[in-house]
């Protein structure tokens, strides 16, 4: 029979991580609750319940499945454009070194700029409509999607590229064999990072002008002192953002334990 | 072959190692160029509409108009105050608190919660929240960029600590060094090249923060520049204001790297990395 | 002469989170040295001699059995101790005379005779002309050198040595044996010595004690009786070959264990051995 000690020694990063939000949450609802000394007004602030409640809610009455498929679209037609473009340019610019110097001052000015700055003259040309999102999206992850696939061609290691030109591989041969691979922790970073840009991108899109999409419920209920309201938008846009990122790190770890795989048995 | 012919062979020879050698310049200037030519031509002979798209010497013009006018200076002066103020309250928050959660490991289990959250939250999703919490003066904006650069400093400062290696760890012991010693000895300045990490990273999240704060509410800055500009079809100033924050962007990073360098001396490879 | 270090049935069990295994690398070793003493340990790689000398500075504490200096019990690292590690572990970010007064600092010793001191071993080590070089500029032999001086400036009474002069070229290695010899000598220091070199450990020791394979035990202990100081040449007398043959023979048994059980753990792979090799 494990002794209580010893479970929390086990265990001690779950504990102590509850204890913490528990007691954050328990502090969030008395304050608005008016059981420590003061109360602040739950307009202020909301509280843990009334976020609950109005999340229940807004999915039982089917309320946010319209802005969540707004959003989930304008997301994926900006981030699946950006990806095919980012590697394709990027595995060209790699590999190709004319390629990369003409491409390279507009990436590195685009990656200097926040790209959500031009989402005045991107209203400006495409409307308010979802093709602004999906233009501010695809401009937000096509950056470093370009950058690390170029990043992951030109690691590809020296002594390998010749081994596979000695035994007689044709250039396409040899991307295909042994450059892109060695690429793909690198693209699967560029992806990585791409999704947090490309969330911003919604988000910030959607704040600024939008018809429809979580960014726009949050604008909307955040104007009208819905806090509760706003906070279920927040949580729901890190959950995705946080899912998202989270599969990539799978794929990512499986890629990995291949390469070891790999090395061990050669 | 006549004299002529072969001092025009030796010139050509010459224009190509001088291409050779400086052929990533020569192509990133061309490409630049041609680009800049093609959108004023296009603008020009009306391929394109100035009013949307703008054109190279109606952009400098706009700039050096609202220069002269000390527009944009006090534009800059708002943006710079809240970023300068919110970045500085994210080192003095993140520095220490990442060098502490990275030392005590329970302390960091207890916190860890919250700094994945807010990991995981773009923290311009919070503008909305904060907005309502601070109202739509500077305060609202040195939140939101305070949120943008602390996390990802805290969490670069916080694996610097965490990767620091038990060979010099135990050096120290050995010899017996107290444990502030061994912070400050062995722990921080393993972590320095992290922190800077950490600082140019934050410092691009910082920008960031500004602009759609700006952007999103405010009364002066770039970024309301840029919005009000944008919706009055003054194309020429929305792009002074995306070029002056690109040029912020570029001079602080470029900032960094020095400060890093004089930090860095010590390092086999003080390249620094994106 | 009194005894200076004991050590009384010292065993090490590392253990392993990620496999839960538990794993011998010390066991029962029972052995002294006395005060100004020269003793060698020798012994097949990994068999424990790292972990020995950690035990003895205080840095790793023993499962059981216990060490004791002038008869008092160790409990963690002290001034009458210093280590030369077998990397040489100089903290990149300090130069070459930075690192040398670090054990210095540690002990909070700070003057301008601190530096004067740790200059002087600079030189002692050769290294004059380096003092504000970082460690990365240094090559490996040099970074020994550093490590050398920088636990020889602390003026221990016992020198812990882990194989210290591995990475030196045959010519400085000797150079570096002497000076050894000589600060021994002046300073009446006592001196534990690792090296896997059965001609080095005769050479500079009084004895030289042999390790068996993992888990490490004394498995023999040889007194060396060549009269001191020792020339050069000593290495060519016939009581030190033979001295090397019998050392070496102690050896060859307990190095052929390690590699048959290497072998045999190759051929078969654990996913965490997998893990740890790449
Ligand atoms: N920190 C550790 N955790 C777990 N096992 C360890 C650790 N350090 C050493 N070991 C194991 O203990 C054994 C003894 O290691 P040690 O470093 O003492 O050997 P050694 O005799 O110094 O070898 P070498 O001559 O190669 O330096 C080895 O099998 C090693 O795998
Ligand atoms: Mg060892």
């Amino acid at each position: 029979m494990p002794s209580a000690r010893g479970f929390y020694l086990e265990n001690e990063r779950a504990v102590l991580g509850m204890a913490t939000v528990a007691f954050v949450l328990v502090v969030w609802e008395g304050l608005t609750r008016g059981w420590w000394l003061w109360r602040i007004e739950p307009i202020f602030l909301s509280a843990p319940t009334a976020i609950a409640r109005t999340a229940v809610q807004l999915f039982a009455t089917g309320e946010i499945w319209a802005d969540l498929g707004v959003s989930g679209l304008e997301f994926l037609l900006g981030f699946v454009t950006a990806v095919v473009a980012g590697i394709a340019l990027g595995l060209a610019a790699g590999w190709h070194r004319q390629t990369a110097f003409a491409l390279g001052p507009f990436f590195s000015a685009l990656n200097a700029t926040p790209r959500v700055a031009l989402l005045p003259l991107i209203i400006m040309w495409v409307g308010i409509g979802i093709w602004s999102k999906v233009l501010v999206v695809f401009l937000g992850a096509v950056v470093p999607v370009y950058l690390n696939a170029v990043a992951g061609v030109r690691t590809a290691d020296p002594r390998l590229l010749t081994v596979a030109r000695s035994f007689g591989s044709s250039t396409p041969r040899v991307f295909w064999a042994v450059v892109l691979p060695g690429a793909v922790p690198f693209l699967l970073t560029g992806l990585r990072l791409g999704v947090g840009r490309a969330m911003v991108g919604i988000v910030v899109g959607e704040l600024y002008a939008a018809t429809a999409g979580v960014g726009f419920m949050i604008t909307v209920a955040g104007a009208t002192f819905q806090t509760d309201k706003v906070f279920v938008g927040v949580i729901l846009i890190a959950l995705a953002g946080g899912l998202m990122i989270e599969s990539l790190t799978r794929i990512e770890r499986r890629v990995e334990t291949w390469r070891v795989k790999v090395g061990a048995a050669a | 072959m006549s004299e002529e012919a072969w001092r025009a062979a030796e010139g050509a020879s010459r224009l190509r190692t001088f291409y050779a050698k400086h052929d990533a310049l020569l192509i990133g200037i061309g490409t630049v160029l041609v680009f800049l030519l093609g959108w004023e031509t296009a603008a020009r002979s009306g391929v394109v509409n100035p009013l949307f798209t703008s054109a190279p010497t109606r952009i400098v013009r706009a700039g050096y108009r609202l220069w002269a006018e000390g527009d944009l200076w006090r534009h800059i002066q708002v943006s710079g105050t809240e970023f300068l103020a919110g970045y500085l309250m994210a080192i003095g928050v993140a520095i220490p608190l990442g060098l502490a959660v990275g030392w005590y490991k329970r302390l960091y289990f207890c916190l860890a919660p919250f700094i994945d959250a807010l990991n995981a939250v773009p923290r311009v999703a919070l503008l909305p929240l904060i907005v309502i919490w601070f109202g739509i003066g500077i305060w609202s904006k040195i939140v939101v960029v305070f949120l943008g650069a602390v996390i990802p400093l805290l969490i670069n400062t916080f694996s610097g600590v965490k990767i620091t290696e038990v060979r010099f760890l135990k050096v120290a012991r050995s010899f017996g060094a107290s444990e502030l010693r061994i912070f400050w000895t062995v722990v921080l300045p393993g972590t320095v090249p992290f922190i800077f990490t950490g600082l140019k990273y934050a410092a691009g999240r910082a920008l960031l923060g500004v602009v759609v704060g700006e952007l999103y509410a405010a009364t002066a800055g770039i970024g309301y520049l840029i919005t009000v500009a944008g919706s009055s079809f003054q194309t020429d100033t929305v792009f002074v204001g995306i070029l002056s924050i690109t040029i912020a962007g570029v001079l602080s990073v470029e900032l960094l790297n020095r400060l890093e360098r004089r930090f860095d001396r010590w390092r086999p490879d003080a390249r620094s990395r994106p | 002469m009194a005894v200076k270090l004991e050590a009384k049935g010292v065993c090490v069990e590392y253990y392993q989170p990620r496999t839960e295994n538990r794993l011998l690398a010390v066991d029962d070793v029972t052995l002294h040295v006395m005060d100004g003493e020269f003793v060698s340990i020798v012994g097949p790689s990994g068999c424990g001699k790292t972990t020995f000398l950690g035990v003895v500075d205080g840095l790793i504490p023993a499962s059981t059995g216990r060490i004791l200096i002038d008869g008092k019990l160790v409990t963690g690292p002290g001034r009458d101790r210093a280590v030369v590690f077998q990397d040489a572990s100089l903290l990149p970010w300090r130069t070459v005379l930075g690192n040398v007064l670090y054990g210095l600092e540690c002990q909070g010793i700070n003057s301008r005779q601190a530096r004067e001191r740790a200059r002087h071993f600079v030189e002692m080590v050769g290294l004059q002309g380096f003092e504000h070089h970082y460690p990365h500029e240094l090559s490996g032999g040099m970074q020994q050198r550093v490590n050398l001086a920088r636990a020889l400036v602390v003026d221990p009474e016992i020198l812990l040595m882990d194989e210290p002069f591995a990475a030196l070229d045959a010519q400085t290695r000797e150079v570096m044996q002497e000076e050894l010899l000589d600060i021994w000598r002046r300073a009446k220091k006592t001196v534990l010595f690792v090296t896997h070199q059965i001609g080095e450990a005769i050479y500079l020791s009084d004895r030289v004690i042999v390790f068996t394979a993992r888990p490490g035990r004394v498995k023999d202990t040889v007194p060396v009786e060549i009269e001191r100081p020792r020339k050069l040449a000593v290495k060519r007398d016939p009581r030190f070959l033979k001295l090397e043959d019998q050392v070496w023979e102690l050896i060859e048994t307990e190095v052929k264990k390690t590699m048959l059980t290497d072998r045999s753990v190759r051929s078969l792979p654990t996913d965490a051995q997998r893990d740890a090799g790449t």
